[in-house]
């Protein structure tokens, strides 16, 4: 099954305003991508709609988000269900810090219902650094039985590698995250402990045209449980 | 010039430890200012002072590795309680001043310069 375990909705800023949850699912069906994860930046609120479609569409998506952590480091929480979604989306509403968003400089932060109309808009700034370092959001996220997956760990910033030099070697990572476009023999020479990690590769789409531009293919059948998909990550090599 | 040199035009209160002394009396050469542990890992030479926000423990483990002779937080920023610990295992002093970067690395800059 192929999977695109990073993909970005209209409702992080620099997401785009056609990212809606009936496209990506068509967009995910029109590609072969049977798993999609949605991780909006700091925020978890489109994710339950695109999961209802999903469902009727044979596409089966996992909430989560693309957390920035203190040390501004870009990293993908995956979570296990709707209970544990709304947890941690109260951690994330405790430690986003009270900036307000400009959407005319950073883009609109808007949740839509299946009928396209908004039904919530976030006023702080979804990008901000949350006020949690990296070792507090990965417990968190595995104390509710979620995936913590640092997200393209090879790009020169905003990654685990840019921020911290190096993976913290007590940090529990279910994988590590490639962008699309990572050249993974000089990443392996220049890191040779990175071979250590699963590793998956994901597009980090936030335009129509970018979902399922990179996936990761792993071994699960249709509607696979969220135990089958873990085990599947933690297995995983590009 | 040694660390100790350093404190009071940084506006830093050293923290009591065992080994406190002794840190202070590392040799200062320079000082690099970044937030990029990728690049401190790169750039950074022996024997300068670091300055930044960050406070994470891999902040200890770069600064031991390039043999740099402190690391100096930003803005009242106090190291993690598992980046304290590491710090006074490897013997490098992290210090916290109240000043931000600029101004911390403006006067570090004039004291070791002497312009």
């Amino acid at each position: 099954m192929k999977a695109d375990l990073h993909v970005h909705t209209l409702l992080s800023p620099c997401g785009d305003i056609d990212m809606t949850p009936r496209d990506i699912i068509l967009k995910a069906r029109e590609r072969g991508i049977g798993l999609v994860a949605i991780t909006d930046h700091n925020s978890t609120r489109q994710a339950p709609l695109v999961q209802e479609l999903g469902r009727a569409a044979g596409v089966t998506v996992l909430a989560g988000a693309e957390v920035t952590t203190r040390e501004e480091v870009h990293c993908v929480v995956l979570l296990p269900g709707e209970g544990e979604r709304r947890e941690f989306q109260r951690f994330l509403d405790e430690r986003l810090p009270d900036v307000p968003n400009d959407p005319e400089r950073f883009g609109y932060q808007v949740v839509i219902d299946e009928r396209d109309d908004v039904i919530h808009e976030e006023p702080r700034l979804l990008i901000s650094a949350l006020d949690s370092g990296i070792e507090e959001v990965e417990a968190f996220a595995h104390r509710l039985g979620g995936l913590f997956i640092p997200a393209h760990v090879d790009k020169p910033r905003d990654s685990i590698l840019s921020q911290l030099g190096f993976v913290p070697p007590e940090l529990v990572c279910d994988a590590l995250e490639l962008s699309r476009h990572a050249d993974l023999p000089a990443l392996l020479s220049a890191h040779p402990f990175l071979g250590r990690y699963p590793l998956l590769r994901s597009s980090d789409a936030h335009y129509l045209a970018e979902v399922g531009a990179a996936y990761t293919e792993l071994p699960l059948g249709r509607d696979p449980s969220f135990p089958d998909i873990r085990a599947a990550i933690r297995a995983a090599s590009p | 010039m040694q660390v100790k040199d350093i404190l009071e035009t940084l506006e830093i209160a050293p923290r009591p430890g065992d080994d406190a002394e002794r840190e202070l009396a590392r040799e200062v050469t320079g000082g690099y200012a970044s937030d990029l542990l990728s690049d401190v890992m790169g750039h950074a030479r022996e024997g300068q002072v670091w300055i930044t926000l960050q406070t994470h423990k891999n902040v200890v483990a770069i600064a031991s590795l390039k043999e740099l002779a402190a690391v100096v937080l930003v803005k009242n920023r106090e190291p993690d309680e598992d980046t304290a610990a590491a710090a006074r295992a490897e013997g490098i002093p992290v210090l916290t001043t109240p000043l931000d970067a600029f101004e911390a690395g403006g006067r570090l800059y004039r004291l070791l310069r002497g312009a």
